[in-house]
C-alpha cells in the first residue's frame, strides 16, 4: 500500500452545449483510477462550471501507479436518459513518482473525445504521496527517470552507463476483438487508448525494474514504439540505455554553458586523465556539447574529488533476460572472426554493448567503423499468450545479435546510435535495426579507471581528439569491405577511410569544412502481389538490392556535393502490397580529416557513334559544373594538400571515384583497374540503360535549396553555430493517391522523388518569412498505408518536418506524406556572440521578405500599442507558451529541470467525412485534410497543456512516432492514430539566468518567447 | 540525357511542352493536365529511338501542415477575408509575384494557400468570440498576431457598411446581400462575414449597460477606432434611421458614423447621467418629449423677434448672405424647432436625417450659403437663445443644438466638427479631436461637395 494519489477537480470552461433546449450543460466529473471511481456534484446549467471538489484520494500500490493512468471523465447529467459523456482526460502520473521531476500536476487540460475532438477544458490538481518501498522483490520501479533525449540530459552528469535495456509487451488489439462488432466506435477507441496507455505504463515499469537490477537510476534515449499488427495483436516495445545520472547542483550548472572543459578534456590524454580523475569530478560538464568556437577560457576543473570517485562508465552488463550471453555471440560471429582481435583494443569487454545514444561526451568515441543494419522479414501470426511474448522477443533478439556480429566484423565492440523499427503490411512484417559500429574508450567501459592498460596507449597517442573518431577501427590488411585508406588529413598518423557513414550526430569535436546539408536517397520498387510465405520471400529477395541502390544513391549524391561523411543516417524501408519504398536521409558534411572526394566520371560502354560521346561529355560537364557549384554553395574549400598514398591497393586520389552502378557489378569492386579511359567497362553508362539514366537524373534533378535555408536531419547544423532561440516546430502530412495499372520501377521512382522534392519545396515556401533559417532534424517517414498506397512520413528536428508519402496503385490508390518539422531561426543580429560570418552574408537576401510581411500588418505601431493596453482578457492569465522541439535542447536557452516523459497516444475518428466535405466545398480536397489538420492541432494542444500542467515551458526531444491514417469514404469514415513523445522541461534564457528563481524566469521567458517565434 | 524544362507557367495551362535532347535527337514531351492533379506524361520520339509513353495519374489526397506556433501569412489572410476562393487567391498571389520566392511552383503555392485557408477557417469559430482566442489551447498564436487576426476579421468595407446602415440586421436583410454584393463589388462571402460581424456585435452589446464603445472593446477586443465605427453601426441598426433615400446618398459611412457619435454623446441617457447606469443604445425618451418645450421659440412671437435681433446683430457684416438670412430667419428657425418637437414619434426619429436635409440644408443651399456661413449662423443662433431672458429650457436646447450644430450631417459635417472643438469643448467630444491629416482631407472633401 505504498502510495496515495490525490486528485481535485477545480473547474471547467468552454464546455460544449449538451442541452439544446437551454443551450447549457449540467456537467459533472468522474475520476477513476484502477477500479475506484469518485464523482463530483453536478454543476447545473453552465458552460463554465466551478466544481471545486474535495480531494479524491486513491490508496494504491505503486505498481498500479506506474501502470495506470488517472482517468477523468466529464459527463452531462441527464435526469431521464443515460448521462452523455462530454470527453475524457488521461493523466499519466509517472512524472510525479520521481522526486526530481514534477511535484504536482495542475492546470487546464483539454477534454478530449475521440469523435468530437477537444471539447472544452478542465482544471485539475493531482498529487502523489509515495511511501518508500525497499522490498527487494517489488514489482514497481518508481523513481527511475526516463528521457527520450538521445544524449545525456543537460542538467545531469553521467556516473555510470550500464548498457542496453529493452522490453516488449503484447496484447490483443481491442479493435479486432469480437466485442468491437457490437460496441460504438467511441467505446472501441477509448478501449484502445486506455489499453495502450496501460501497456506503455507497464512497459516503463518493467524497464525500470531492469534498470534498478543493473544498479542504474535512469533510462536515456528511451524509444517506445507500437506495432499495430492488426489481427495478430498489438505490440508495444521499447529500448533505451540504462545509466546512473547525478544531478548537477544548480549553483554550478551555469558553468556547463560557459566553460568548455569539454573541448580540452580530450587534449589531456585519456591515459593521464584516467589516473587523474579530478577531470571527471561531478562538476565537470562531461556531456555538454558546445560548439568549439564558444571556447572562452582555459579548462577550469572546479573542484577536485577524491580519485576514488566512481568511473564514468561501468562495463555494460547483461541487461535483459533475453540478452545474449557471450557464448552465443561467439557462435554467431565465427565467419568474421578473422578480423584481428589483436588490433582492436576491446579485450575487457566480453560482449557487445548497444547504446541508443547519438551524442557522446568527447573522448567517449574512439573510432567509428560505419553503419551496421539488419533487416528481417517475418510472417505475423496471432499472439496466443500475451503473457509470454517469446516469438517477438526472439525476433528482436536475433536482430540484435546480427547487429552485434556486424559490428564485430568492422572490428568494433559497440553499437551506438542504435534504433529499431518495423513496417507491417497485412501479415508481413519487416523488422529493421540500425546503428553505428564504434570503438568506445575502454576507460569509459571499465569498472576501475586506474588500470588503463597498455593497450590503450596505442590510440591515445595516435588519436588527436578532433580526428580520432574517424580513424579506422579495423585492420587495414584485412578490411571487411573494399575501401581506400589514406593517412588522416589531420594528424597524418592514422589511416582513415575515404567516406564515413554513421547514424550518430556529428561529434562536437569533429572538424568540419564548410557547411552540411540534407541528403536523401529515394527508391521505389514494385513487387508482385502475393500471400504468406511467397510474399515474404519475394520481399526478402528485394531488400538487399534496395539497400544497395539506396547506398549507391547516397554515395553519388554525397560526391556531387563534394562531401565525405554522412551523419544521422536513417534508412526506412516500408512495405506495401505492390511495392517497397526506401527512403534514406542523412546529413552530409565535409570532414577535414578525411580525404577530399573525387569527382564523378561517366563513360559509355559502346564507344561507337559520335553523338554518343558528345552526349556523354555534355553530361560529364553538367556533373562537373554541379560539383563546382555545390562547393561554392556549401562553402567547401578544403586546403589543397598533397596526399601520401598508403596501403590501399588503389593509390590514386586523382582518379575520380566511379559512379556506382547497380547493373555493373564489376564497377563497385575496387579492382586493380586503372581508370584511364581506355577500359570502358569500368564505367558503364548506356543510354538505353534506363537505370543509368535514372541514376543521373536523380543526381541532377535534386533542386537546390533556396538561398537563406539550410537543412539537415541531425540535431545541430554542421558548420553553423550561432542559433537564436526563435523556433518553430511543424508537422506536415501528405497523402497522394496514384492510379495506374502498370507502373515501372522507374516511373514510380520519379513520382516518389518528385513528391519528396515537392514536399521540401513546400516547406521552404511556407517558412520563407523566417529566413535565414535552418530546418533541423528533418525527419521523413514513408508508408504505404493501404493496399495500393505508399505512405511517407517525416519529421524535422531543430526544424522538425514529418513527412509521409503514399502511393495507391490501382484506380483508387494514393500516396501519402506526413511531415513534421521545426524550424530554427538563426541569430540575425547578434554577431557579437561569435563570428560566423557566413550567416550574415545571407542576410541581405533574407531581409526584404521579412520586412514585407511586417509591413502588411494593418496596424500602425502606435495603434496596436494602445490596443494592447486597453485589452484585458476576461479569462484570467494568458495561456503559457509551450515550445516544442525535436532537439534535445533549445538553442540560446538552458534547461534547468526535467519534469518527466510525455508519451501520449490518441485516436480520432469521424463518421461525418462527407459533412466535413460539404462544409468546405471550396477546398478541392474536402474534409480529409481538415480532419487531420484539426487532429494534429489538437494533439499539439494536448501535449502543450500537459507540459504546462507539469509546470514546464517546453517539450524537447519531441517525436511523432506513429501517425496512421485510415479512410473509408464509402462508410463516410476516417480514423487516425497518433503517438507522440518527448521530455517536458523548464528552460530559461541564457541571457537572464542570473539569480532569478527558475520558475519565475521561465514564465517570463515563455511569454517573450512568443514574440520571438513569429 | 538532357532535359530542358519549359517554364511551368500558369497553373491553368493545360498542356505543357518541354523538349529534351537525347543524343541530339529532339524529343518532345507533352505534359497534359486534363484533370487537375492528374498528369499524363506522353513522349513521342523520332523513329530511331524507343518511344517512351507513360501515363500516370496522381492526386493529392491529403496535404496538411501544422506548426506548434500557428503560422499565418497575413497577406493570404486578407485574401481569405476578401472571400476569394483558393484558385482565385492563388491567381492573385501569382500576379503579386509569389512564385519568385523560394523557387515556388504553382503546386506549392496552391498547397500553401489551401493550407492557410483551412487554418483560417478553423480559427474562424474562435474569432466569433475574440475573448476566447486568448484563453483557448488549440492554437498557439503569439499575442500580437491574435490582435491582428481579430482586428482584420472585424474590419469592414465602409461601402458595404453604408449600404446596411440603418437596416434591421435580420435574416431578410441577409438574404438581400447578393444584391449588395453586386452593387458594391464585394464578394458575397465577404459581405456575409461583415454582416454577421455586425449582427454578432449588435446581439452582444444590445442589452449591456455602460458606454457602448467600451462594451464593444471589452467583448471584441477591437481597436478604439474600429469600436467607434461598430458603435455607430449598432446605434443606427437599433434606431433604424433612414439612410437609404436618394437625397442622403451623398453621405458616406464616415459622415453617419460621426453623427452617430454626436447623437450618442448628446441625446442618449448616457450622455447626461453618470457613467454607472447608462444605456447608450437608445435615445432618451424623456429628452425627446421635452424637446416639445422648445416650440416656445417659434410660438412666442416676442421671443422669436428678440432671437432674430440677437442673431442678426452678431452676424451683420460677417456673412455675405446676410440679407437672405434676415428674410429667412423665421423659416429656418421654424424648421429646426419643428424638427425637434416632432421627435416624439418613432417614425420622425427615423426620418431625422432626411428631414434635416430637406427642411434646413436644402433651403440654405438654395440660397447659396457657404459652409462657414451656416456654421457661424448656427453658432450664434444657439448662443443667442441663451441671452433670451424668458427662455428657460437652456439644457434641452444645448443638447439639441449640440447635435444639430455639430452633426449638421451633410457637407457641414467636418467643418462643424472643428468648430465644436474650438468653441465648446465638451468633454465627451474633445477626445475625438481629429488629427491634422483629417483636416486636410476634409478641405478637399468640402471643395468637392460644394
Amino acid at each position: 500500500m505504498p502510495g496515495k494519489l490525490k486528485a481535485k477537480i477545480v473547474a471547467g470552461r468552454h464546455l460544449p452545449v449538451m442541452d439544446r433546449a437551454s443551450d447549457l450543460t449540467d456537467a459533472f466529473v468522474e475520476v477513476k483510477f484502477g477500479n475506484t471511481t469518485f464523482k463530483t456534484d453536478v454543476f447545473p446549467k453552465s458552460l463554465n462550471p466551478q466544481w471545486n471538489s474535495e480531494w479524491f484520494k486513491f490508496e494504491v500500490d505503486d505498481e498500479d501507479l506506474q501502470d495506470e493512468p488517472l482517468q477523468i471523465t466529464v459527463l452531462d447529467h441527464d435526469t431521464y436518459s443515460a448521462n452523455d459523456a462530454i470527453g475524457k482526460v488521461y493523466i499519466d502520473i509517472d512524472p510525479l513518482l520521481s522526486c526530481e521531476a514534477a511535484t504536482v500536476i495542475s492546470g487546464w487540460l483539454p477534454i478530449y473525445d475521440t469523435i468530437h475532438g477537444i471539447r472544452g477544458e478542465i482544471n485539475v490538481l493531482v498529487k502523489v504521496d509515495l511511501f518508500n518501498d525497499l522490498n527487494r522483490f517489488r514489482q514497481s520501479s518508481c523513481g527511475v527517470k526516463f528521457f527520450c533525449t538521445t544524449s545525456i540530459p543537460r542538467c545531469y552528469r553521467v556516473a555510470l552507463v550500464h548498457g542496453f535495456v529493452e522490453e516488449l509487451v503484447v496484447n490483443e488489439d481491442p479493435e479486432y476483438q469480437w466485442i468491437d462488432r457490437i460496441r460504438t466506435p467511441r467505446a472501441s477507441n477509448e478501449a484502445r487508448q486506455r489499453l495502450i496507455s496501460l501497456m506503455s505504463g507497464e512497459l516503463q515499469r518493467k524497464i525500470g525494474l531492469k534498470v534498478l537490477e543493473m544498479g542504474g537510476n535512469a533510462v536515456v534515449g528511451y524509444l517506445q514504439c507500437f506495432d499495430l499488427e492488426g489481427e495478430s495483436g498489438l505490440v508495444v516495445r521499447a529500448i533505451g540505455t540504462a545509466c546512473t545520472l547525478d544531478k548537477l547542483s544548480p549553483g554550478t550548472a551555469p558553468n556547463t554553458t560557459t566553460h568548455t572543459n569539454t573541448h580540452t578534456l580530450p587534449n589531456t590524454a585519456p591515459t593521464s586523465n584516467a589516473c587523474n580523475s579530478p577531470s571527471k569530478d561531478s562538476k565537470e560538464p562531461v556531456f555538454s556539447e558546445d560548439p568549439p568556437h564558444s571556447l572562452s577560457g582555459p579548462p577550469t576543473p572546479l573542484r577536485t574529488l577524491p580519485s576514488s570517485s566512481p568511473p564514468p562508465f561501468s562495463p555494460s552488463k547483461p541487461c535483459s533476460r533475453q540478452s545474449s550471453s557471450s557464448d552465443t555471440d561467439l557462435s554467431l560471429t565465427p565467419r568474421i572472426g578473422k578480423t584481428s582481435p589483436a588490433s582492436s583494443p576491446s579485450p575487457p569487454l566480453s560482449e557487445f554493448p548497444i547504446f541508443t545514444l547519438t551524442c557522446f561526451p568527447p573522448g567517449f568515441l574512439v573510432h567509428v567503423g560505419g553503419v551496421v543494419s539488419t533487416r528481417s522479414v517475418k510472417l505475423l501470426d496471432r499472439i496466443h499468450n500475451p503473457d509470454e511474448p517469446e516469438t517477438r522477443d526472439a525476433w528482436w533478439e536475433e536482430i540484435r545479435q546480427e547487429i552485434k556480429s556486424h559490428a564485430k566484423a568492422l572490428g568494433c565492440h559497440a553499437v551506438v546510435g542504435y534504433s529499431e523499427s518495423t513496417s507491417i503490411c497485412e501479415e508481413v512484417c519487416i523488422l529493421s535495426a540500425s546503428g553505428t559500429a564504434a570503438m568506445l574508450n575502454p576507460r569509459f567501459m571499465r569498472e576501475g579507471c586506474l588500470d588503463t592498460g597498455g593497450s590503450d596507449h596505442r590510440f591515445e597517442d595516435a588519436s588527436p581528439p578532433s580526428c580520432g573518431f574517424v580513424h579506422i577501427p579495423y585492420d587495414e590488411f584485412n578490411m571487411p569491405f573494399p575501401a581506400q585508406l589514406t593517412y588522416c588529413y589531420h594528424c597524418r598518423r592514422q589511416k582513415v577511410p575515404d567516406v564515413l557513414f554513421t547514424t550518430i550526430d556529428l561529434p562536437a569535436e569533429a572538424e568540419v569544412t564548410g557547411k552540411g546539408c540534407l541528403i536523401q536517397a529515394r527508391l521505389c520498387r514494385t513487387k508482385k502481389k502475393a500471400q504468406g510465405e511467397v510474399n515474404a520471400t519475394s520481399i526478402s529477395n528485394l531488400l538487399p538490392f534496395m539497400e544497395y541502390e539506396l547506398h549507391t544513391q547516397l554515395m553519388n549524391k554525397l560526391k556531387l556535393r563534394s562531401m565525405n561523411a554522412l551523419f544521422g543516417l536513417r534508412i526506412q524501408i516500408s512495405v506495401g502490397e505492390n511495392m517497397l519504398l526506401g527512403l534514406a536521409s542523412a546529413t552530409g558534411v565535409y570532414l577535414s580529416a578525411l580525404p577530399a572526394p573525387g569527382g564523378i566520371q561517366i563513360a559509355g560502354k559502346t564507344p561507337s557513334d559520335l553523338s554518343y560521346d558528345q552526349h556523354i561529355s555534355t553530361m560529364q560537364k553538367r556533373i562537373d559544373d554541379t560539383i563546382a557549384k555545390n562547393k561554392e554553395l556549401y562553402n567547401i574549400h578544403p586546403p589543397e594538400c598533397i596526399e601520401e598514398v598508403v596501403g590501399s591497393p588503389i593509390p590514386d586520389r586523382q582518379r575520380s571515384s566511379r559512379l556506382f552502378r547497380s547493373t555493373s557489378e564489376s564497377s563497385d569492386e575496387l579492382s586493380e583497374l586503372d581508370l584511364s579511359h581506355g577500359k570502358k567497362d569500368a564505367f558503364v553508362l548506356e543510354i538505353d540503360d534506363t537505370d543509368a539514366v535514372e541514376d543521373i537524373q536523380s543526381l541532377l534533378t535534386d533542386a537546390p535549396i533556396p538561398a537563406g535555408f539550410y537543412s539537415c536531419n541531425t540535431e545541430v547544423m554542421p558548420g553553423i553555430h550561432n542559433w537564436t532561440s526563435g523556433l518553430q516546430m511543424f508537422t506536415s502530412v501528405r497523402v497522394y493517391r496514384l492510379s495506374n495499372a502498370n507502373l515501372t520501377n522507374q516511373g514510380l521512382n520519379k513520382i516518389f522523388t518528385d513528391l519528396c522534392e515537392n514536399l521540401l519545396k513546400s516547406l521552404y515556401f511556407k517558412l520563407r518569412s523566417m529566413i535565414p533559417c535552418c530546418l533541423c532534424h528533418l525527419n521523413f517517414t514513408v508508408a504505404v498505408p493501404e493496399e495500393e498506397l505508399i505512405q511517407v512520413r517525416g519529421h524535422t528536428y531543430l526544424s522538425t518536418p514529418l513527412l509521409s508519402f503514399g502511393i495507391f496503385r490501382w484506380v483508387e490508390g494514393f500516396v501519402c506524406f506526413p511531415g513534421s518539422g521545426e524550424n530554427e531561426e538563426q541569430l540575425q543580429f547578434s554577431m557579437e556572440m561569435c563570428g560566423e560570418s557566413t550567416i550574415s552574408n545571407n542576410q541581405p537576401t533574407a531581409k526584404p521578405s521579412v520586412s514585407s510581411s511586417e509591413r502588411c500588418s494593418p496596424l500602425p505601431e502606435g495603434r496596436s500599442r494602445s490596443l494592447r493596453s486597453t485589452r484585458s482578457l476576461p479569462c484570467g492569465a494568458p495561456v503559457t507558451v509551450v515550445k516544442m522541439t525535436p532537439l534535445s535542447f533549445l538553442p540560446g536557452t538552458r534547461i534547468v529541470k526535467y519534469l518527466g516523459i510525455i508519451n501520449m497516444f490518441f485516436i480520432r475518428e469521424t463518421t461525418s467525412l462527407r459533412e466535413m466535405n460539404r462544409k468546405c466545398l471550396h477546398f478541392s480536397e474536402g474534409g480529409v485534410s481538415g480532419f487531420l489538420h484539426s487532429f494534429i492541432a489538437e494533439v499539439f494542444a494536448m501535449v502543450r497543456a500537459h507540459v504546462a500542467a507539469l509546470g514546464g515551458n517546453a517539450l524537447v526531444s519531441y517525436s511523432m512516432k506513429e501517425c496512421v491514417f485510415m479512410e473509408n469514404p464509402n462508410k463516410n469514415q476516417a480514423q487516425c492514430l497518433i503517438n507522440v513523445s518527448g521530455d517536458a522541461v523548464i528552460f530559461i534564457r541564457e541571457s537572464d539566468q542570473e539569480a532569478i528563481p527558475p520558475l519565475l524566469t521561465s514564465r517570463q521567458t515563455s511569454s517573450t518567447g512568443a514574440d520571438g517565434t513569429t | 540525357m538532357q532535359i530542358r524544362y519549359a517554364v511551368f507557367t500558369p497553373i491553368l495551362c493545360r498542356t505543357q511542352r518541354f523538349n529534351c535532347a537525347i543524343n541530339n535527337t529532339r524529343l518532345q514531351m507533352l505534359f497534359t493536365q486534363t484533370v487537375p492533379g492528374a498528369i499524363y506524361l506522353l513522349a513521342t520520339v523520332s523513329p530511331r529511338y524507343i518511344t517512351l509513353v507513360k501515363a500516370y495519374k496522381m492526386s493529392m489526397e491529403l496535404d496538411v501542415f501544422v506548426g506548434n506556433t500557428t503560422i499565418m501569412d497575413m497577406e493570404v489572410y486578407q485574401l481569405w477575408l476578401d472571400g476569394l476562393t483558393v484558385s482565385d487567391a492563388v491567381k492573385v498571389r501569382m500576379d503579386e509575384g509569389a512564385l519568385l520566392e523560394c523557387e515556388a511552383n504553382p503546386e506549392v503555392l496552391t498547397s500553401d494557400t489551401m493550407d492557410q485557408f483551412r487554418t483560417f477557417q478553423m480559427c474562424e469559430r474562435l474569432l466569433h468570440s475574440p475573448t476566447k482566442l486568448g484563453s483557448q489551447l488549440l492554437y498557439q498564436i503569439p499575442a500580437q498576431n491574435q490582435i491582428i487576426l481579430i482586428e482584420r476579421y472585424y474590419e469592414f468595407d465602409s461601402v458595404f457598411a453604408r449600404e446596411v446602415l440603418g437596416k434591421k440586421l435580420s435574416k431578410g436583410t441577409k438574404k438581400d446581400l447578393d444584391d449588395t454584393s453586386c452593387k458594391t463589388g464585394i464578394t458575397l462571402k465577404s459581405c456575409r462575414r461583415q454582416f454577421d460581424n455586425f449582427k454578432r456585435v449588435f446581439k452582444v452589446v444590445e442589452e449591456l449597460k455602460g458606454p457602448l464603445v467600451e462594451n464593444i472593446q471589452r467583448h471584441f477586443l477591437l481597436s478604439d477606432t474600429l469600436a467607434r465605427d461598430y458603435a455607430a453601426i449598432v446605434f443606427f441598426a437599433n434606431s433604424r434611421f433612414e439612410t437609404g433615400k436618394r437625397k442622403l446618398q451623398y453621405l458616406s459611412f464616415q459622415d453617419f458614423a460621426f453623427c452617430a457619435g454626436q447623437l450618442i454623446s448628446y441625446w442618449t441617457i448616457g450622455a447626461m447621467d453618470s457613467m454607472m447606469e447608462d444605456m447608450d443604445v437608445d435615445l432618451e425618451k424623456e429628452f425627446l418629449n421635452e424637446l416639445k418645450d422648445l416650440k416656445v421659440l417659434v410660438n412666442d412671437k416676442d421671443m422669436m423677434d428678440q432671437h432674430k435681433i440677437l442673431v442678426c446683430a452678431a452676424l451683420r457684416g460677417k456673412i455675405k448672405v446676410y440679407k437672405l438670412m434676415e428674410v429667412n430667419f423665421k423659416n429656418l428657425s421654424r424648421a429646426l424647432i419643428n424638427l425637434a418637437s416632432k421627435l416624439t414619434h418613432t417614425k420622425d426619429v427615423r426620418d431625422l436625417f432626411i428631414d434635416l436635409v430637406e427642411k434646413f440644408i436644402e433651403p440654405c443651399r438654395y440660397d447659396r450659403w457657404t459652409v462657414a456661413e451656416i456654421t457661424l449662423f448656427l453658432t450664434h443662433y444657439t448662443n443667442a437663445a441663451h441671452c433670451l431672458g424668458t427662455f428657460r429650457h437652456q439644457m434641452i436646447w444645448d443638447r439639441y443644438m449640440g447635435v444639430i450644430k455639430s452633426s449638421q450631417c451633410s457637407p457641414l459635417l467636418h467643418l462643424s466638427l472643428i468648430k465644436v472643438n474650438y468653441l465648446s469643448p465638451s468633454p465627451s467630444i474633445s477626445s475625438v479631436s481629429p488629427p491634422v491629416n483629417i483636416l486636410n482631407e476634409l478641405n478637399t472633401f468640402l471643395i468637392c461637395k460644394l
